[in-house]
């Protein structure tokens, strides 16, 4: 099976340097993509099927083409690689950066080749520290090797690429949010439109990318879109890093296929349920997607499948609940967490959040009513898609919206036994 | 005043962005790591440098999480309070931790020795429970390690 992503790291977890990255065919993929004009650089990746793999899933190659090209577009234009990688139940983008920081580079240029891009920004998240190291050593190597900086191994393209350290909020990983961080404001996210792709960082255009899509990028385009297609088992082309955390046996990170059924992750590569725990269910996607439960196992874990099950691919990195750890608890901490990091914008998202947070956590306390439950439901509806902002907080009552469908008695025990039952 | 190391430190960022409200957050963070937190003293001397008010920096220190306005202990002790690590059993190591400091979450210790506060999902959730310390990452955490890893922070 190939391992495009992950096929290059190293046993013991230390970065791959520029020499062993070019004699495992590192920058092929940027001298292909010199030789092709832009529009066809993003063709090839609109024909791969390569869809967004930080949570959304918008198709990467027809975001690009919004992009304004030609001689009369505005300059500079800007990419900016989305490495505030923050979704509880998430580290997917810090193994590919710690371990092949010029992975991600090369689909840096690649991709900022295909909207004619002049400067790359890396958003990092400021607590990967260790990826920042690594990252700011392979964009020195790559600049002292041509790869990076004016005209590009004599192409006449020209590309530099600056790390910024956030300073930590969950708000900045939604694009327009990131780009107010990276202009040095608070991180509020702004109206739409204008689109980043037309007016982005600074007004000019600008297009955001999840660092999993961009290391794909070069891949793509050195071996062809029917290759990438093909290295899926479902119409979403590629492989996935999928997650698994919880009390399972071997927790972990795994580049399967996408569409790798959930039981096929779970079983055979999570080695299942630690002995004497039963699978209730898992967050498929990172804390913002909706619970699947034992009916969903043989779900393909890609975007359309994934949805249908009533749930979303997010991450691709699963968080497990077991018939030992308390739903409703489980819940509480996710809506704290999303309480806590509302930006404060718009008051359906901050005031709602923190009232859902207090009832669940009066809940745990066995001080809930069964008038609560209706103010949860009433929640999950209030904050829904189209009442907010920005998609914070539908994303935030996704976990429980489902929760309150799959462990309905979980929660009236909590309720009609005046006590959580798990502690 | 700022140092002469702070102040070369935060120009030779000033490049990467094309103003010097960009480099705002740096800049804070960069004063942060000479001095543990930011001082009023040190935003009215970044208002001077960067030619933004004080109430604009303020505004952007109190928004995000990894800026401090407040001092902290010689070292930072960064828990992970998200859903893995809660799943995980970090609620009791958290409280064991705070004990044996004799301290609660966000307090520090009178020796001034260690800063415990809370932090979201460090990306380390395949080894959950995971702490942060002075920016290294401290996997599979456990109340049998507390001692251990302390130790190796004077």
């Amino acid at each position: 099976m190939e391992r495009p992503l992950t096929g290059n790291f190293r046993a013991d977890r230390e970065a791959v340097s520029l020499a062993e990255y070019e004699r495992a065919g590192g920058y092929q993929g940027l001298r292909k993509a010199l030789q092709m004009a832009p529009a066809d650089v993003t063709e090839t990746v609109k024909n791969s099927n390569l869809r967004g793999r930080g949570g959304a899933g918008f198709p990467t190659g027809m975001k690009w083409s919004f992009v304004p090209m030609g001689k009369d577009a505005p300059h500079p234009k800007y990419l900016v690689a989305n490495a505030d990688e923050m979704e509880p139940g998430t580290f997917k983008d810090r193994a590919l950066m710690e371990c092949d920081p010029h992975q991600l580079i090369e689909g840096m240029i690649v991709s900022a080749y295909a909207i004619a891009a002049d400067i790359g920004y890396i958003f990092l998240r400021g607590e990967y520290v260790r990826s920042h190291e690594r990252l700011a050593r392979a964009i020195a190597e790559a600049q002292a090797g041509n790869y990076l900086g004016n005209n590009i191994l004599g192409s006449g393209y020209s590309f530099t690429i600056h790390l910024h350290a956030s300073a930590g909020r969950y708000i900045c990983g939604e694009e327009t949010a990131l780009l107010n961080a990276l202009e040095g404001k608070r991180a509020h996210p702004r109206t739409k439109p204008p689109f980043p792709q037309v007016s982005g960082l600074w007004g000019k255009p600008t297009i955001v990318q999840n660092v999993e899509t961009l290391c794909n990028v070069h891949h793509i385009v050195n071996h062809g879109p029917a290759w990438f297609r093909k290295l899926s088992r479902t119409e979403d082309g590629g492989t996935k890093l999928y997650g698994v955390s919880g009390k399972v046996k071997r927790p972990g990170l795994w580049e399967l296929p996408m569409g790798t059924p959930m039981r096929e992750i779970l079983e055979e590569h999570a080695g299942g349920m630690r002995d004497g725990l039963r699978f209730r269910g898992a967050l498929p996607g990172g804390a913002s997607t909706d619970f699947l439960v034992e009916q969903h196992l043989d779900t393909p874990m890609d975007f359309g499948h994934v949805q249908k099950a009533g749930s979303r691919l997010g991450t691709g990195t699963m968080v497990v609940l077991d018939d030992q750890t308390c739903p409703v608890g489980m819940v509480w901490n996710l809506e704290h967490f999303f309480a806590q990091e509302s930006c404060g914008w718009c008051t359906p998202c901050w005031s709602g959040l923190a009232w859902t947070e207090k009832i669940l956590f009066a809940m745990e306390q066995g001080k809930g009513s069964l008038h609560d439950l209706e103010t949860l439901t009433f929640q999950t509806k209030f904050l829904a898609p189209g009442n907010t902002f920005c998609a914070f907080a539908p994303g935030a009552v996704e976990p429980l919206q489902s929760a309150l469908k799959y462990f309905a008695s979980d929660f009236r025990r909590h309720i009609d036994e005046h006590r959580c039952p798990w502690r | 005043m700022l140092s002469v190391e702070e102040r070369k430190e935060i120009e030779s960022k000033l490049a990467d962005y094309p103003n010097s409200q960009a480099m705002s957050i740096e800049a804070m963070l960069i004063v942060q790591r000479h001095r543990g937190w930011v001082t009023d003293e040190s935003l009215r001397d970044l208002s001077e440098l960067l030619g933004l008010s004080v109430a604009d920096l303020d505004g952007v220190a109190t928004f995000y999480n990894l800026i401090r306005r407040k001092p902290v202990g010689r070292h930072v002790v960064h828990v992970c309070d998200s859903v893995s690590c809660w799943i995980m059993g970090v609620e009791r190591v958290c409280s064991q931790l705070c004990t044996n400091l004799g301290i609660a979450l966000g307090g520090t210790t009178a020796d001034g020795r260690f800063t415990v506060l809370p932090i979201v999902c460090l990306g380390a959730c395949d080894h959950a429970p995971a702490v942060m310390i002075d920016g290294k990452l401290h996997e599979d955490f456990n109340g049998q390690r507390i001692e251990e890893i302390l130790a190796q922070y004077e």
